[in-house]
């Protein structure tokens, strides 16, 4: 009877692992669809699709569409009723960061589960039976508790200008489905005549709109959670000074939290309102060989976490083969190159700094299918500072702030931006509602069989505003026509 | 002077379908009519069906009732409407003879066995023990029951209004009924005030038919009802004119004097059936409003002017009607009227239309806020229904949004409630392609059988139906075509040849491709009737659309099937908001799928209700 439902049921935040619990009927197909075995893990397990037995099994995600891997993982399988839901339950215990534990959860999502609302396992496992009477109070509790929780104002803000963007959407959306109702229900009346044709042109600009709100779903984690910005490059080119440099001018700081990874200085600071988490790469041993300290394993893994890289380089020294070796590790990353130093007589140029890029291929598309990404875009921006005279910091929290913004057009403080799971899983699925009506409006369809996808998906953006649907297009019908006997 | 088991006062439409239910599944019936001549009366339109109602007379002809058998028996002409768009919106709509549509209807409550059918004007209930036990006659005569089925229409407090003028009538010139409504009232129900209207009659023979379209009716007439195979011809057809600038000005000059705009109707109108001095007054920039030339049957010449209902004086009814093209010379017989009645808050009833205080009181038709012959009938038939089982001691007979229009109009009805005359859309069924007119029989037949309605001979009609539908699916199906002759007749179709060998419904998919089209290469086809065809083509053609509406019924169902008990204490019931609580405590639902659709309940809400439930039940 209910639909499979799934959710990080790890507390937010970075942590050793995070688990991703599947429930209801679907759940074990859906983890049989992205689920690849490792070595040995396939002998330990029973069944068909190798989940039986309620044994961990070691293996990794992978996206069966691309092929990629999302993570190495282990995975259990547990039929109902014994679980905790009591019904059938997958859970996935992935070993990456937080960002490899969404693009998972997405993954589910994708294949079939839909997100869990707040509290639904547990609602889950009290209607089934699962949970004893003093855990559903607890239950109790946790919705009301919901409906009078505040958010951080700024995220409100946000949402509210989510909700009216949905709002003013699903207006233009109500007005259509008055249209196609007008058309349907009073066939033999003076009214416009609604085609495929139509609807097919109207769809296809809702489905733009969407596009553009679900475009900021990246923007919005970056506001949810903070952008994560790696300061890289070679001895002494002046990253700490850099950083620290970026802590002043910060209006305010968030947290101090020195020593929180083994091996790196993590900084929360807030730059034009948007919450940044620098990690300097420098702040243990300075004095060591970059390379050696870039081979160490936390520096890896938190270039592979950064959303972008600093990439400093002294601007009074010709560039060497420590800065190819610092390019090497960050190859992937989108990057600002920082020329510092730009008090002392000019080596580099921006320029300068170009021509060496394309001299290792910048800019070709073998570089990029390669997963060099950074570097066969080249950077971002090029941006020149002195510490020592203390320019250029403007500059590159401009270039931070467009990074952030860019692509879904969203201006700073105001636009709509997607900033909660929920709500971009929930523009994920009226798109490809809309998408299956736009398929058939273009077939030429009638126009009451488009409908059905163009209400669902009314009704979808319907929970992101809390809009309950009904009557509202039979009024919107009587509001606009002039109908009747 | 009678004992009863079920008394239906009214014989409209719904209180025909009431007393005819009632009295086939067993239950000794009474029908009382204030006149009748009135019984069946068309007041308004001389037509059955139409968008959402057509669904609705096959829904109330495949449950076992009468509506579509008369209208088979008496239409004069016949369209499918919609016809252009999906099987989910084909909608059949018939203009009726009036008067032979009366006798028919009449003629049936005559024939059947365990009911009576008397004239006389009901003018107080019996109630004992906050019971419904009979009714008492202007005559003093008592009749005594065990049910009761209020179909009162629009003569439980009739007053019409012409312009200035304003008197006690029922519909048509037929006598209200003033005390029964003053008795309901000393009965503590809350009555309220709605309004509807009716355009003026003319005699064709003074219309210009050349100035105007012609309007006919289908070729193929698939019956309403599906004891019927097949059914006469059109005899008439139906002519289609515009009002233009002048009509409006005449109307706009005068709108002071109609009853509406002078202030002296005081009732709740439907937006969807506006008068033509509304319509001109809310959309001042339409250039011309249509109207529809309708015959009233075969013996007379009068005809209905539809889409020009007004309550105007009747001088400039003739004025403005006469300057429309094709009624230029129009000679009169009736002028147009508003008529105001009493109705009740249908949120006093249950979903078996029993109402909340006064048991075995069954109420039906305009008299729950309703507008239409067709929301009349079906809310009549479930009601005569749940009186015959409320007297049997049975349980009551309801049917959800996702098994009948019927359904959706009562689940409105008792859920929302209404703010204005109701009429059933297809924009208010959430299922629609399931809820479909040609399948009627396939969902609800069944059921009426189980109730001890829908008799024998139609129970073995639906069965026949069924297995013809269900063998020529399979057939279709298993039917391949070789790939060279599958390629040959799609190219002669201009369409791209499959790359392998291709079933009949594979091909049947194909938006560009009809039935009618497959037979080209099916040349094994059974001969089928029309109403076949026509659901065997749908089911192929539309499956992935009705595979996703079934998905969606699924879900419906899971908060459907979760019942709620009758004296539950919402007011007792922590962490449900106290908007809520009065809400759910007024409508007392009956499913906690019900309680979500009452306006004012969120989400949370019935969460909160969800688990109080399960604790309850764990105790």
């Amino acid at each position: 009877m209910n639909d499979t439902v799934a959710a990080i049921s790890t507390p937010p935040g970075e942590g050793g692992i995070g688990v991703i619990r599947i429930s209801g009927a679907e759940s074990r197909s859906v983890l049989a669809r992205i689920f690849r075995p490792g070595k040995g893990g396939a002998a330990l397990c029973a069944g068909e699709d190798g989940f039986g037995g309620r044994r961990m099994r070691y293996g990794r995600i992978v996206d069966p569409k691309s092929g990629s891997a999302l993570d190495e993982v282990l995975a259990v399988f547990m039929k109902g009723p014994r679980t905790y839901t009591g019904e059938d339950t997958a859970e996935i215990h992935c070993h990456g960061s937080a960002a490899a534990l969404r693009r998972v959860l997405a993954l589910v999502l994708r294949e079939g589960a839909r997100l869990a609302e707040a509290g639904e396992f547990t609602k889950r496992a009290f209607l089934n039976g699962r949970l004893d009477l003093a855990q559903a109070e607890a239950v109790i509790d946790l919705i009301r508790a919901k409906a009078d929780t505040t958010f951080d104002a700024a995220i409100q803000q946000l949402d509210g200008s989510l909700s009216r963007a949905v709002k003013n959407l699903r207006d233009r959306m109500t007005e259509l489905l008055a249209s196609v109702a007008a058309n349907l229900d009073y066939p033999e009346e003076d009214i416009e005549t609604l085609s495929p044709h139509d609807l097919a042109e109207a769809l296809s600009s809702i489905n733009d709109e969407i596009e553009k709100l679900n475009a900021t779903a990246h923007t919005g984690r970056i506001v949810r959670e903070g952008l994560r910005v790696i300061i890289a490059g070679k001895p002494n080119v002046g990253k700490s000074s850099l950083l620290n440099a970026l802590l002043r001018e910060s209006r305010a700081i968030v947290t101090d939290v020195p020593g929180t990874t083994r091996d790196l200085i993590e900084e929360d600071v807030s730059l034009r309102g948007i919450p940044v988490r620098f990690v300097d790469t420098a702040g243990i041993r300075e004095t060591e060989d970059p390379v050696e300290l870039l081979g160490v394993a936390g520096s890896r893994d938190a270039i592979a976490r950064s959303d972008l890289v600093l990439f400093v380089l002294d601007a009074g020294a010709p560039l060497d083969r420590a800065d190819l070796q610092v390019l090497q590790h960050i190859a992937d990353r989108r990057f600002i190159a920082v020329l510092n130093k730009d008090d002392l007589p000019l080596r580099v140029h921006a320029e300068t700094f170009s021509a060496w890029l394309a001299s290792f291929g910048a800019g070709s598309a073998g570089l990029r299918d390669l997963g060099a990404r950074g570097v066969a875009e080249g950077p971002i921006a090029v941006v020149r500072t002195s510490m020592k005279e203390g320019r250029g910091l403007s500059e590159l929290e401009d270039a931070l702030a467009a990074f952030v913004f860019q692509g879904g057009g969203v201006p700073v403080g105001g636009g709509a931006l997607v900033t909660n799971v929920r709500h971009a899983d929930l523009l994920e699925k009226s798109l490809s509602e809309i998408g299956d009506g736009l398929v058939a409006a273009r077939r030429g369809e009638a126009i009451d069989l488009v409908e059905i996808s163009l209400r669902r998906a009314w009704e979808l953006l319907g929970e992101i505003t809390g809009e309950t649907a009904g009557a509202d297009i039979v009024e919107e019908v009587f509001a606009r026509f002039c109908l009747g006997k | 002077m009678g004992e009863y088991d079920v008394i239906v006062v009214g014989a409209g439409h719904a209180g025909c379908e009431a007393g005819l239910a009632a009295a086939r599944m067993g239950a000794k019936t009474l029908v009382l009519s204030i006149q009748l001549d009135a019984v069946a009366l068309m007041a308004c339109n001389p037509a059955i069906g139409g968008t959402g109602k057509g669904q609705l007379v096959k829904e109330i002809d495949a449950l076992g009732g009468e509506m579509g058998l008369v209208i088979d028996k008496t239409f004069i002409q016949s369209r499918m409407l919609n016809r252009t768009k999906g099987p989910a919106v084909h909608s059949p709509r018939a203009q009726a003879d009036k008067r032979r549509y009366h006798e028919e209807m009449k003629a049936a409550l005559e024939r059947q066995e365990n009911l009576d059918l008397k004239q006389g004007e009901v003018v107080d209930l019996i109630v004992e023990d906050a019971c419904a036990r009979g009714v008492l006659l202007r005559t003093g005569a008592v009749h005594r029951a065990r049910a009761v089925v209020l179909a009162t229409g629009t003569f439980l407090g009739g007053r019409v209004f012409m312009g200035e003028s304003t008197y006690e009538s029922g519909p048509c010139g037929f006598a209200p009924a003033t005390a029964l409504a003053a008795s309901l009232r000393g009965l503590g129900l809350a009555l309220r005030r709605f309004k509807t209207g009716t355009p003026a009659r003319a005699l064709a023979r003074s219309l210009h038919p050349e100035r105007m379209e012609e309007q006919k009716g289908d070729e193929e007439i698939i019956p309403f009802s599906f004891l019927n195979a097949s059914v006469g011809g059109n005899k008439v057809s139906c002519r289609l004119t515009w009002t233009n600038e002048r009509t409006h000005a005449i109307i706009r000059e005068n709108l002071e004097r109609s009853s509406l705009y002078g202030g002296l109707i005081k009732g709740v109108g439907p937006r969807y059936c506006p008068s033509i001095e509304d319509k001109v007054n809310r959309f001042p920039d339409r250039e011309r409003h249509q109207l529809f030339i309708e015959p009233e049957g075969l013996s007379t010449d009068e005809v209905y002017i539809q889409g020009m209902s007004t309550s105007m004086p009747e001088d400039v009814q003739e004025a403005f009607y006469r300057s429309i093209p094709g009624l230029e010379d129009a000679l009169f017989t009736r002028a147009g009227y508003s008529i105001e009645y009493d109705c009740i808050d249908p949120l006093s009833l249950y979903p078996n239309l029993e109402h909340k205080e006064l048991a075995g009181l069954f109420c039906a038709g305009q008299f729950n806020g309703t507008s239409g012959y067709e929301e009349a009938a079906a809310q009549g038939l479930m009601a005569g229904i749940n009186a015959a089982l409320r007297v049997r001691g049975k349980p009551p007979f309801v049917l959800d949004r996702s098994e009948a229009y019927i359904g959706v109009l009562i689940d409105d009805l008792v859920t929302k409630g209404v703010e204005e005359p109701y009429r059933m859309m297809t924009a208010r069924a959430e299922y629609r392609l399931i809820l479909r007119q040609d399948n009627a029989d396939l969902r609800l037949t069944e059921k009426g059988h189980a109730i001890g309605l829908a008799s024998r001979e139609r129970y073995e009609a639906y069965l026949r139906a069924k297995k013809e539908t269900e063998d020529e699916v399979e057939r279709l199906r298993a039917t391949m075509l070789r790939p060279a002759e599958a390629a040959a007749f799609l190219e002669a179709s201009g369409l791209a040849p499959p790359a392998a060998g291709i079933s009949l419904a594979e091909l049947l998919k194909r938006p560009e491709l009809s039935y009618a089209a497959l037979s080209a290469v099916d040349p094994n086809r059974p001969s089928l009737s029309a109403r076949t065809r026509a659901r065997v083509e749908t089911q192929i053609k539309y499956e992935g659309y009705i595979k996703k509406q079934l998905l969606q019924i699924e879900r419906f169902k899971g908060l459907e099937d979760r019942r709620l008990p009758e004296d539950f204490d919402y007011l007792a019931l922590e962490g449900i908001r106290p908007e809520a609580k009065q809400r759910l405590s007024k409508i007392r639902p009956r499913s906690v799928g019900q309680a979500a659709r009452v306006s004012g309940v969120s989400p949370a809400d019935i969460n909160v209700l969800l688990i109080h439930l399960k604790r309850v039940g764990r105790r």
